[in-house]
C-alpha cells in the first residue's frame, strides 16, 4: 500500500476539510500558491501516514512484547549459566554448564520429570477421550443443548486455586471426606489420597480433568460441526451404523483438531504448578512429604524461591523448554506418519 | 439464532435417552464441586469432619464469608484482581486489535518476519521467563505492587494472531481502500472502520483474556511474594497455607474468588461458548 501512484495520492484527499467536493478543480487549473502549499503539505502528511502508521500500530505491542516477553525469554538462558541468589539477583557469577550438570545428578529432578510425565499422561488421555465422547453427544439434536454446553464449560471459569482447595477437602484422607465416603458406600476402604504415591497423582490429575474436559469437548464439537453432512449421508446409505460413522467419518475428520488438543494439553501438563502446590499440606513446594507429586514447575519454584537458586531455576526452565521442543518434533513426526499411512 | 443454523449444518439425528443420561451425569459432575463449595462454606469445621458429609446448606454462610472477607483479605484481593484483570483485558484487546489489523491488512517491511516471531513465541511456557521477570521486578522496586503483575501480561501474542485471523476475512480490503480514497487518515480509518468491524472478535478476546487474567496463578504468586497486595488467587493460596485453619472459611474464600466469574458465566455463557468454538475453528 505504500506505493500508490502519485496522482491518486494527491487527488483524493487534497481539497475540502472532509474530503468534500474538489474546490480547486472548479477554479483555475493553477491554484494560488497558498492552496498549492497546503495541498503539498497534506499530501506529504498522507504519505508519511501511509509509510509509518503500520509501525505505530504494532509498536505498543512490540514494546511490551520485547521488554516483558522476548528479553526475559533469552535472558533465562544467560541466567542459567550463572550462579544467582534470590536475595541478590544482580550479583551473577559465571559457572558455565554447572547448573545443568548438577540438575542431571539430582534425583529430585528425575523424580519431578517422571511425575510430570505420569500426571500428564493420566490427566490428558482420559480427559481427551471423555471430551471426544461428550462432543459426539452434544452434536446430536438435543433439547437444552446450550445449557449442557455452558454447564460442562463452567469448571473452566474456576481458578486452579479455588478448584484445588475444594478437591483437597473432597479428597480428605479419613472416611469423612466426600470421596472416601462415597467409596465406602460401595465397600472400598478409605484411601490416603495425599500421602499415597499413585493416589496423590490420580487426585491431582482429577483436578486437571475436571477443569479442562468441557473446554476440549467444545473444541471438538466446533470441529465436528464443520464436517460436511453428506459424508454422513453417504455413510448411512452404505449401511454404516452410528458407531461406524463415528469411527470412520468423525474421527478421521477430526484428526488435525485431535492433534492440536494433544499438543495444547501436553504443553499444559508440562507446566502443571498450582494443582500440586496447593494439593500438598500447607501448600509446600515439595509436592507431598515424599515429593510424590512434585512436578517440574513446582521443582523450579522450590529451587528458585525456597532454596534461593535462581540460576538453577533458570536451568530447569530451559530443560522444560527443550523437552517441549522434543515433544513438538515427535508430534510433528507422528502426524506426518499418520498422514502418510492414511 | 446462530445455534439453530449450526445445528442445521450438522447431522439431524436426535439424541436418545442414553445421550441425555450421560450428559446429565457430566453436568452434575461439572457443577457438583462448585455447589459443594457453597455448601461447605455454609457449614462449620465440626460438621465438615462428620460422616456423611453435608449435602445441604447450613446457616453459617454469611459468618464465614465475613471472616474470609476481613481476615483473609478477600475484599482487597477482589478489588486488586478486578483492577489487574480489567487493565490486562483493555490493554490486550486494544493492542491486539491495532497490531492484528496491521498484520492483516497493511504492508510494511519485515511484516512476515515479525509475525513469525509473534506466532513462534506463542507456545513458549511462562516458566521460561519467570526468573528474569522476577529480577526486573526486584530491580525496579515493584515487588508486591500490582504493576508487576499487569505489565508483563498486558499484551498477548495469541491476541494479535487471533485478531489478525479474524480481520483478514471480516474486513474487506476494498472498504479500507474506499476510506483511503475518501482521504481518511489512519487514525480515522481505525476508529470508523477497523474497530466496528473487529467488535465481535474484540468481545470474544476480551472475555477469554478476562477469565485468564482473573485465574492467573503462577506469576502473581511469585511477583506478589509478601502478600501485601494479593490478587484473589494469591489470597486463596494463603488460605491453603493454613493462615485460616477453618475449612468452611477456606471454602467461603474459594466461593468469593469464583463467584464473579460464575455470575459472568450465567450472564454470558452462550457468548463464551460461542467464542471458544469460534476460536477453535479459526485457531
Amino acid at each position: 500500500m505504500t506505493d500508490i501512484p502519485s496522482d491518486t495520492r494527491t487527488a483524493a484527499p487534497s481539497t475540502g476539510e472532509e474530503g468534500a467536493a474538489p474546490r480547486a478543480r472548479a477554479g483555475a487549473p493553477l491554484a494560488d500558491p497558498a492552496a498549492e502549499r497546503r495541498r503539498a503539505r497534506r499530501s506529504r502528511r498522507y504519505r508519511w501516514d501511509m509509510k509509518w502508521s503500520p509501525y505505530a500500530l504494532i509498536a505498543p505491542f512490540f514494546l511490551f512484547f520485547i521488554a516483558f516477553g522476548l528479553f526475559p525469554l533469552l535472558y533465562t538462558g544467560w541466567a542459567s549459566l550463572h550462579r544467582v541468589e534470590l536475595g541478590t539477583p544482580t550479583d551473577m557469577e559465571w559457572v558455565g554448564l554447572r547448573n545443568f550438570s548438577r540438575l542431571l545428578e539430582d534425583e529430585f529432578f528425575w523424580n519431578a520429570l517422571r511425575n510430570t510425565f505420569t500426571i500428564g499422561l493420566i490427566s490428558t488421555v482420559p480427559q481427551l477421550l471423555m471430551a471426544l465422547g461428550l462432543a459426539h453427544l452434544l452434536h446430536y439434536r438435543l433439547r437444552g443443548s446450550m445449557f449442557f454446553r455452558v454447564a460442562i464449560l463452567t469448571p473452566y471459569a474456576t481458578s486452579v486455586a479455588a478448584a484445588t482447595l475444594v478437591f483437597v477437602l473432597m479428597f480428605s484422607r479419613t472416611d469423612h471426606g466426600m470421596i472416601n465416603w462415597a467409596l465406602g458406600l460401595v465397600g472400598v476402604d478409605a484411601v490416603d489420597w495425599q500421602n499415597g504415591d499413585w493416589t496423590a497423582q490420580i487426585a491431582v490429575s482429577s483436578i486437571v480433568i475436571w477443569r479442562w474436559t468441557g473446554y476440549n469437548a467444545l473444541i471438538y464439537l466446533a470441529a465436528m460441526q464443520a464436517i460436511p453432512n453428506d459424508l454422513y449421508e453417504s455413510a448411512a446409505l452404505d449401511g454404516a451404523s452410528r458407531w461406524q460413522q463415528f469411527r470412520h467419518v468423525t474421527i478421521p475428520s477430526l484428526r488435525p483438531t485431535i492433534l492440536f488438543t494433544c499438543v495444547v494439553s501436553t504443553i499444559g501438563a508440562t507446566q502443571l504448578f498450582g494443582e500440586p502446590l496447593l494439593f500438598s499440606q500447607g501448600a509446600s513446594p515439595t509436592g507431598g512429604s515424599d515429593h510424590q507429586f512434585q512436578t517440574l514447575g513446582l521443582y523450579l519454584y522450590e529451587q528458585g524461591w525456597f532454596n534461593q537458586h535462581l540460576g538453577r531455576s533458570s536451568a530447569i526452565a530451559w530443560t522444560m523448554f527443550l523437552i517441549l521442543v522434543l515433544i513438538g518434533l515427535l508430534n510433528w513426526a507422528i502426524s506426518r506418519w499418520i498422514r502418510r499411512s492414511a | 439464532m446462530a445455534s439453530l443454523k449450526k445445528r442445521g449444518a450438522g447431522r439431524q439425528l436426535h439424541g436418545g435417552k442414553l445421550a441425555y443420561a450421560v450428559l446429565i451425569l457430566f453436568t452434575i459432575g461439572s457443577l457438583f464441586p462448585l455447589v459443594w463449595t457453597a455448601i461447605a462454606a455454609s457449614r462449620n469445621n465440626t460438621r465438615l469432619a462428620e460422616t456423611p458429609p453435608p449435602f445441604w446448606f447450613g446457616g453459617n454462610l454469611f459468618k464465614n464469608l465475613e471472616i474470609a472477607w476481613t481476615d483473609a483479605n478477600m475484599g482487597t484481593a477482589l478489588l486488586n484482581t478486578l483492577v489487574v484483570a480489567g487493565t490486562i483485558t483493555v490493554g490486550t484487546v486494544l493492542f491486539s486489535t491495532l497490531a492484528g489489523f496491521a498484520f492483516a491488512k497493511l504492508r510494511f517491511r519485515f511484516r512476515g518476519l515479525l509475525l513469525l516471531l509473534v506466532v513462534g513465541t506463542m507456545m513458549v511456557p511462562p516458566q521460561l521467563s519467570v526468573v528474569p521477570l522476577f529480577m526486573m521486578v526486584a530491580e525496579f522496586g515493584w515487588t508486591d505492587q500490582l504493576q508487576s503483575v499487569i505489565l508483563p501480561t498486558l499484551v498477548s501474542a495469541f491476541g494479535v494472531f487471533f485478531m489478525r485471523q479474524y480481520l483478514i476475512e471480516a474486513l474487506p480490503t476494498e472498504v479500507i481502500e474506499a476510506a483511503r480514497v475518501d482521504g481518511a487518515s489512519s487514525l480515522r480509518l481505525i476508529w470508523h472502520v477497523v474497530f466496528p468491524a473487529a467488535r465481535p472478535a474484540m468481545a470474544v478476546l476480551g472475555m477469554l483474556t478476562f477469565v485468564m487474567a482473573w485465574n492467573d496463578f503462577f506469576w502473581p504468586i511469585i511477583a506478589l511474594t509478601q502478600g501485601g497486595e494479593p490478587t484473589v488467587q494469591v489470597a486463596l493460596a494463603g488460605l491453603g497455607r493454613g493462615q485460616i485453619p477453618d475449612q468452611s472459611v477456606i471454602m467461603a474464600g474459594a466461593l468469593l474468588g469464583t463467584l464473579p466469574l460464575l455470575i459472568a458465566f450465567v450472564l454470558f455463557g452462550k457468548q463464551i461458548v460461542g467464542g471458544i468454538m469460534q476460536g477453535a475453528v479459526k485457531g
